[in-house]
């Protein structure tokens, strides 16, 4: 057991747990908090696969951006399910008895994955060389810039039909 | 003789391995030692700030201000926070305990992170993370979240509205934040900060893109909610905000992150905009490096304060109107202004001086018609329907 | 070193969590919620074969950064959508959405 190993163990334990509280937890402000910990948990473990750009992204977009609206939204919406409503529906067993073939089923895949004792060979160049090859990568013709483009134009159309839907109806066409 | 800093890492580090202890876990215990240090040193400065301010405040406004305790009343703080301590931790009933409880050091945490990044001299920095201007982002939002959840979590109709305040202007304002900083990162091609503070060796980022450290200046201040934009806890409307039901000493956290995080953006101005630690002979000495750093900190921090003793706060509509309507549009024309710019004079130094102050000049041209057709069109508009005339000025100013 | 199957199986367990999430909640915020967390598992798996297996390539991280901008607009529709439906029928529980079910 290195000291890397313990680390890895370590956020995993907060990522796992903060997942089930997530999916099991009756006060949804509580669900969304423990979403956060585990995302922030994610941005650990990307800071432990040495891709510090994303484990960045992670926290601004994720515990700025997303998990903030959920927490707004839980607000907004926290008249319609109390706590003491039933938060699960009738049929939660199957749900569970369907995730836990799903995770056997994906655990049955390992075994044709050849590297899976595979460890990482040291980076060759500095981080900071990754962090510009990332950034050429999304513009390079030659490799990622159309899904760079259409993800630029789906962030456009989510914002404009976010704004359309959530629009209160009596203000619809009122006051810009 | 000319670099204290790193002769103190180092009598550490050979203390530490004289003791037997291996290398790794020797860096491993000096990073936690510089940590600690840096975070003790940023919080207790808070004592000293907070002092200065309300000293500066009482000058401003023709009083004397603190000056029992202590010379000039410098201990004024202390007296303060000792009362703090020995008041009683209520959390009022209704609240959601632990978040609660967690909420305050969210927002300290949050403040103290953004100091592990900065370079104070050219040998003293805490961590040159390739991503710095992202991190700081990044962390700086967690206070967002902090703020989110004592407003949540305390089971109070005035603690929440100032949360979702609090919430509505960060979201607005970190957008042109975000923007701007894309403009220093541009010219020093890099994010970590000790090399954009290194790219500013002949000529500060400040002189290239005045705009970028306006909007920046300006939106971190909102950011942080001082006057002129401390909507989130305007006591004549809402009370408090989002600590209205805190006391003791988790009153004492909001109130030391406040202060602190003021004196963090005269701190990260600098660094972005106004060279860090760069003067003449900083390079050879790097204590006089530290010693620049500080006097252009003092000197932003000042303007800040004046600032606060100045204007007026704004009202709600007005703040997200200003960073939707004006500042977005123009840190974003400041973004592809500089970007053209500089990949037109892909020179070094001076050399790059005058394009970039012709683009910025001819954008505050571009800005100032464009108010003068606003305020033109308010003014027509009020005349049609009889306003006042002072409300009209104050509309279009 | 951490193997690269230990990155693999704590994907597997967060995505099957957040399926569960999914598929048994009620709440319609809370299964964005369960979709927020499969999306994660994914990035995990996508820059843990980055890392392991072809660091020299750099298309692992893009791939990633994308799934970032899909589920930012995910949340922002989602989200929007629940809001709207709440205002109309002042409920979030899907299954009382029912009114292009048949």
């Amino acid at each position: 057991m290195t000291v890397l190993q313990i680390i890895f163990l370590g956020i995993s334990v907060i990522i796992v747990i903060g997942a089930l509280m997530t999916v099991s937890s009756p006060n949804l402000v509580h669900a969304a908090l423990w979403l956060i910990l585990a995302l922030a948990g994610v941005a650990a473990i990307f800071v432990l696969l040495e891709a510090s750009f994303l484990a960045v992204v992670q926290v601004a977009v994720y515990i700025d951006a997303i998990s903030i609206l959920i927490v707004i939204a839980v607000m907004l919406t926290r008249r319609a399910m109390g706590e003491t409503e039933r938060q699960i529906n009738r049929s939660w067993l199957l749900a569970a008895f369907a995730a836990f073939m799903v995770f056997s089923g994906i655990l049955s895949l390992f075994s044709q994955v050849p590297q899976l004792a595979n460890t990482p060979s040291d980076l060759v160049e500095s981080s900071e060389f990754y962090i510009q090859e990332l950034g050429k990568a999304l513009v390079n013709v030659d490799q990622s810039i159309i899904p760079f483009e259409v993800a630029s134009v789906l962030l456009l159309a989510a914002m404009i039909g976010a704004i359309f839907i959530a629009r209160p109806p009596e203000r619809a066409g009122g006051d810009s | 003789m000319g670099d204290p800093f790193t002769l103190i890492a180092d009598f550490l580090r050979d203390l530490l391995l004289g003791f037997g202890l291996d290398p790794g876990l020797t860096t491993a215990i000096l990073k936690f030692v510089g940590a600690a240090v840096t975070a003790t040193i940023a919080l207790t400065l808070t004592f000293f700030t907070i002092w200065l301010e309300r000293k500066l405040i009482a000058r401003f406004q023709d009083r004397l201000g603190p000056n029992r305790v202590g010379p000039y009343g410098l201990f004024q703080t202390v007296a303060d926070f000792a009362k703090l301590l020995t008041k009683e931790v209520l959390v009022p009933e209704g609240a959601d305990r632990s978040v609660f409880m967690i909420a305050p050091l969210l927002v300290v945490m949050s403040v103290v992170g953004l100091w592990a990044v900065v370079p104070f001299a050219p040998t003293l920095f805490g961590s040159d993370i390739n991503v710095g201007v992202l991190y700081l982002v990044s962390i700086g939002s967690v206070g967002t979240l902090g703020i989110m959840m004592a407003g949540l979590s305390s089971n109070n109709k005035y603690a929440l509205l100032g949360a979702f305040r609090t919430v509505a202007m960060m979201l607005s304002y970190a957008v042109p934040m975000i923007l701007t900083l894309l403009i220093p990162t541009m010219l020093a091609g890099s994010m970590g900060l000790t090399k954009i503070v290194e790219a500013q060796n002949p000529v500060w980022f400040v002189i290239l893109s005045p705009i970028a450290a306006f909007i920046f200046y300006i939106s971190s201040l909102a950011e942080v909610g001082r006057t002129p934009f401390d909507l989130m806890e305007a006591e004549s409307e809402i009370v408090a905000g989002f600590h209205i039901e805190y006391s003791g000493i988790s009153f004492g956290m909001f109130f030391v992150a406040e202060f602190l995080h003021a004196f963090t953006i005269a701190v990260l101005t600098v660094t972005l905009f106004f060279g860090g630690w760069q003067g003449p002979g900083a390079e050879a000495f790097p204590i006089l490096g530290f010693v620049y750093f500080l006097i252009k900190t003092a000197i932003l921090y000042f303007v800040i304060i004046w600032i606060r003793a100045t204007f007026p706060r704004l009202r709600i509509d007005t703040i997200n109107s200003i960073s939707w309507k004006i500042l977005t549009p123009l840190a974003l024309a400041a973004v592809i202004f500089t970007a053209i710019i500089d990949k037109l004079t892909p020179g070094d130094g001076w050399a790059r001086v005058p394009l970039h102050l012709a683009g910025s000049v001819i954008l505050i041209g571009l800005t100032l018609i464009a108010f003068r057709a606003y305020a033109r069109s308010i003014r027509k508009q009020s005349e049609g329907s009889g306003k006042s005339l002072a409300q009209t000025s104050e509309a279009g100013s | 070193m951490i193997p690269l199957s230990w990155y693999l199986i704590l994907a597997a367990s967060i995505f099957c969590i957040g399926l569960y999430g999914v598929l048994a909640r009620r709440n319609a915020i809370a299964i964005l919620m369960g979709i927020e967390l499969m999306l994660n598992a994914v990035n995990i798996n996508l820059v843990a074969f980055w890392r392991y297996l072809t660091p020299s390539i750099i298309n692992g991280q893009v791939f990633a950064i994308i799934v970032f901008a899909v589920a930012a607009s995910e949340v922002a529709v989602g989200l929007a959508l629940i809001i709207s439906i709440y205002r109309r029928k002042t409920t979030v529980a899907v299954e009382e959405i029912n009114l292009m079910k048949w």
